[in-house]
């Protein structure tokens, strides 16, 4: 049975919809109300507080904690400087993506990692030779997301007016002022939302309290809690691939097809090449060489199409408001050339969007396709549009 | 700037379908220049602070029906349109009792059912129904209409394709429809329920911006669009727009000039320049002549043909259809700046004060409320329709503090004494409105910082509209599709070559939708003609 994560007593009270799954063995609300869409437009509008505490974390420490990182991760991590995050990869010795996260150097001798599979055994095991020491921390440290164009105006008078410093993808020691002497944590500007937001990283022990003092500052900015359908929405429509959804993780995976590399996946802006060994660089290289043989593409369906489909049934569209998770095929001309992986409907940019891995011959934007759609329990095909990512990018999330 | 520069086109009025307009325009490539009289855009859908630290929707106050393709279109949600959607209907009574309709059907069927389990069981029935001629409705909002009088080909197919789309309608969804095109709105819903606290607040979309009562023939078409909302989806269009409704005004703007178009305010223009029956430029209040290809006006028929073009220049039978178009005024605006959240006394709380609450405690109460108003007063109990969005809004009041926006009907342009001495009425109509909410918060007047009252006279001499009418001209149904603004003039086009209508008095009508002004642009595109 999952177990409870530090902030269950505050979160099952409002969870009235008793509607949670399974997330990396704990219980993780899905949406607090019936209709998770008000959790969605407070997040957009205002801000929303999800309990991100399920995440994998890892604290890696030692004068070879960089080393360590470098040589498991697609990046290098020597000249990363303190209070930096990197949003990172890591891959098996063949290319393949294992799993994908982020990394944050806290200091000199110690970052943090966090995955969405456990990764404690890969990394102790890569790390023998090196002066460093992994430890799992994801049951002692419980981190709360705090995202929306609102985060910051929240999250000030809790950790003080530094934070108005903090840039994008950087990150910061706190003393959240919980009352008494305070609770020590570390604020990241990071999050899966594509928005101005913030990820707070506390000890089990401060949960309650962190918590309670967010709620209570975000009272008059209309703050609300988050759970994952939301999040679903708001991820696709910054173009943000899932592990285990968008792609198999490669030690997960049954046969060599379902594998992907960190080309496939939109990664190679990350990858490093050129520099010291680390896992699976020889056949990154070879990958380079040849071009990645698919790719991850965002698409978006033509609505018009999509409508006029129904209507020959006599029927209004009508989409899940969740994030639908089943994988559904891509064609041109009739003849398949990949698959969407995450389809939405974005009640803000009022499109339905999908993310999906093409063929490397269709990712070019603009190009048309068809998407499967089911109507009536009859398969047809709808006109479609490889799109760039992000979907929605506002000026906010980097400002 | 150079005087002399041309532009392909000019939108007289910055308002959200003018601005519309200008967007599609200026997206297909052309040159265009929007002037708006006031120091703000956004018309009637405008963002005030009126009032320090406290932003007024100040006339239109809910975002209704703005259409989703013109979001997609315009990329209205790059450009700053950020929309909350409404979560609850609130009915509060005198006699301590109250029915919140929710998102939620379950809550809904619960909150109905204190009243009448009959009603509960058959609201999504009632639903299922108006979404299913919504469906068929729908595509006339959409897209230009038909003209049945004419003979040319495009025009018969267009016709032929219209009436193929109704026919596919099974027997009973036409008898509904017949129904609903000629009942009065009371007389609709009381075929479907039994509860007076649930068909009264039902009723009121029936006459919102008519001079009609809720049992007046041809009220219960206009419960229809209330579906249409629906049918965009779970895609909710009802919402408040952040920063007040001025943020869709604002979001298109920079949409347009996005696209290149260019954005005066403090621009009013006196008259429309002709040479013959032909637009070719326009006249500013400050003198100024400026040229464009085409003129678009985003202003209602009145203000446009006698206003700017003036009588002498149509022909006899336009000015005489004009003259015969209906506005009739028939509801004012009173904004509150509130020092803390009022509290209902029949129901303490603010979950259910997130979305819009009724003063509509009957049908009765209604009907004579608008018998006061046949006979030349407001309405000594009208009916009020207040949202309180600084609930779901930080951005537009200080915190703990709120906004409360009061749509109160019936205000009838047309008082016994005319028009002209609303001035002298205004004070007494705003306190009937605070009388009526006394009624449920007793104590509201200790909690107002400031105070803001609308007459029909100001919203016609402040903001142009004629009578104070909310949609450039009632919306009923013998002034809507081919008939609006007037019969062979419902597509845009007038009778002067170039000058085009792209406000709320053209198809499809009043409300935060878009499509005339988009129509306009798309019908102004496809022309090809300039003249």
């Amino acid at each position: 049975m999952p177990r409870a994560t530090p902030f269950h007593p505050r979160t099952k009270d409002l969870c009235t919809s008793l509607a949670y799954k399974e997330w990396a063995g704990c219980h993780a609300v899905r949406r607090y109300d019936m209709y998770q869409d008000r959790e969605y437009y407070a997040l957009r509008n205002q801000a929303t507080l999800m309990d991100a505490t399920p995440l994998y974390k890892y604290d890696i420490q030692g004068s070879n904690a960089a080393d360590l990182l470098s040589r498991v991760t697609v990046r290098e991590f020597g000249t990363h400087s303190v209070g930096r995050v990197s949003y990172v990869c890591w891959c098996d010795d063949h290319g393949k993506v294992l799993d994908d996260g982020t990394v944050t150097r806290l200091d000199d001798r110690w970052f943090r990692l966090t995955s969405s599979e456990p990764a404690l055994r890969w990394l102790r095991f890569n790390s023998r030779g090196l002066d460093v020491a992994v430890s799992d921390v994801s049951r002692r440290i419980a981190a709360l997301a705090l995202q929306g164009p609102l985060a910051r105006a929240i999250l000030r008078p809790i950790v003080g007016a530094e934070l108005d410093d903090l840039r994008f993808f950087r990150a910061m020691p706190v003393q959240y002022d919980v009352g008494g002497t305070g609770a020590q944590g570390v604020v990241t500007r990071t999050g899966y939302t594509g928005d101005l937001g913030y990820e707070l990283w506390m000890r089990n022990e401060d949960a309650l309290d962190v918590y309670d003092a967010v709620v209570e500052s975000g009272r008059p900015f209309g703050l609300l809690p988050m759970g994952l359908d939301a999040l679903d929405v708001a991820r696709v429509e910054a173009g943000f691939v899932l592990a285990g959804v968008d792609y198999t993780p490669a030690n997960q995976a049954f046969i060599e097809r379902q594998k992907s590399s960190p080309y496939e996946l939109g990664f190679d802006w990350m990858v490093r090449l050129d520099r010291g060994p680390f896992i699976g660089q020889a056949a990154l290289r070879r990958e380079v060489e040849a071009g990645p043989a698919r790719r991850f593409v965002g698409v978006e369906v033509d609505w018009d199409e999509f409508e006029a489909l129904h209507e020959r049934f006599g029927l209004i569209p009508h989409i899940e408001t969740a994030t639908s998770r089943e994988g559904v095929p891509l064609y041109e001309k009739g003849r398949q050339i990949g698959y969407a992986t995450s389809r939405t409907w974005s009640p803000l940019l009022k499109k339905y969007l999908a993310l999906g891995t093409v063929e490397a011959a269709y990712a070019g934007e603009g190009t048309h396709l068809q998407i499967e759609v089911t109507c009536e329990y009859e398969r047809h095909h709808v006109g479609a549009a490889v799109r760039p990512t992000p979907f929605f990018d506002p000026e906010r999330k980097k400002a | 700037m150079a005087a002399s520069k041309h532009y392909d086109a000019i939108v007289v009025g910055g308002g959200h379908n003018g601005l519309t307009c200008a967007a599609y325009l200026a997206r297909a490539g052309r040159r265009v220049l929007v002037l708006e009289r006031r120091h703000v855009l956004g018309g009637a859908a405008v963002s005030e602070e009126i009032f320090p630290g406290f932003t007024y929707s100040v006339c239109s106050y809910v975002v209704s029906l703005l259409r989703p393709w013109i979001i997609r279109d315009l990329e209205l949600a790059r450009f700053g349109l950020e929309m909350i959607p409404l979560e609850s209907s609130f009915l509060p009574l005198p006699d301590g009792r109250s029915m919140c309709r929710w998102a939620d059907p379950a809550l809904t069927r619960e909150e109905v059912s204190r009243f009448s389990r009959h009603d509960a069981e058959l609201m999504p029935l009632f639903s299922q129904a108006m979404s299913k001629i919504g469906r068929f409705v729908r595509p006339i909002i959409d897209s230009p209409v038909p003209v049945p009088t004419s003979l040319l080909p495009a025009e018969l197919v267009r016709l032929l394709k219209l009436g193929r789309h109704f026919q596919k309608a099974s027997v009973d969804m036409m008898e509904l429809r017949l129904k609903l095109l000629t009942m009065s709105a009371v007389d609709f819903l009381d075929e479907w329920f039994e509860a007076e606290e649930l068909k009264a607040p039902m009723s009121v979309s029936g006459i919102i911006g008519t001079f009609l009562g809720v049992r007046s023939p041809g009220t219960a078409y206009v419960l229809l669009h209330h579906y249409m909302g629906e049918i965009d989806g779970a895609f909710r269009s009802w919402g408040f727009a952040r920063g007040g409704t001025g943020g869709v005004s604002n979001a298109i703007a920079n949409a347009a000039r996005h696209f290149g178009a260019e954005i005066r305010t403090e621009a009013g223009v006196e008259r429309i320049l002709l040479n013959g029956r032909r637009a070719t430029g326009v006249v500013l209040e400050n003198g100024d002549e400026l040229r464009a290809t085409q003129i678009v006006s985003g202003c209602d028929p009145r203000r446009t043909f006698l206003g700017f073009v003036g009588p002498d220049h149509l022909p006899d039978e336009f000015v005489r259809s004009l003259s015969r178009y209906r506005y009739r005024g028939s509801s004012g605006k009173v904004n509150l700046a509130l020092d803390a959240l009022p509290e209902f006394t029949c129901r303490p709380g603010e979950a259910h004060l997130r979305g819009d609450i009724a003063i509509a405690p009957g049908i009765d109460y209604l009907e004579r409320a608008y018998d006061e108003a046949k006979y030349g007063t407001f309405s000594r109990r009208p009916y009020i329709n207040i949202v309180l969005p600084s609930l779901v809004d930080s951005t537009i009041a200080p915190p703990g503090k709120h906004v409360m926006s009061c749509f109160v009907q019936y205000a009838p342009y047309d008082i016994r004494e005319g028009a002209e001495h609303w001035p002298q009425k205004r004070d007494a109509f705003g306190e009937t409105v605070i009388d009526t909410i006394e009624e449920y918060v007793p104590n509201i007047r200790d909690l107002i910082l400031h105070k803001q009252v609308l007459t029909p006279w100001d919203l016609e001499q402040e903001f142009g509209l004629s009578e104070g009418n909310i949609f450039h001209g009632e919306l009923t149904l013998d002034q809507l599709a081919f008939q609006r603004p007037m019969s062979g003039w419902a597509r845009y086009r007038t009778p002067v070559r170039n000058l085009w209508l792209a406000g709320s008095g053209a198809h499809p009508g009043g409300g935060i939708m878009g499509s005339p002004g988009a129509l306009c642009a798309k019908a102004m595109l496809g022309s090809g003609r300039s003249g």
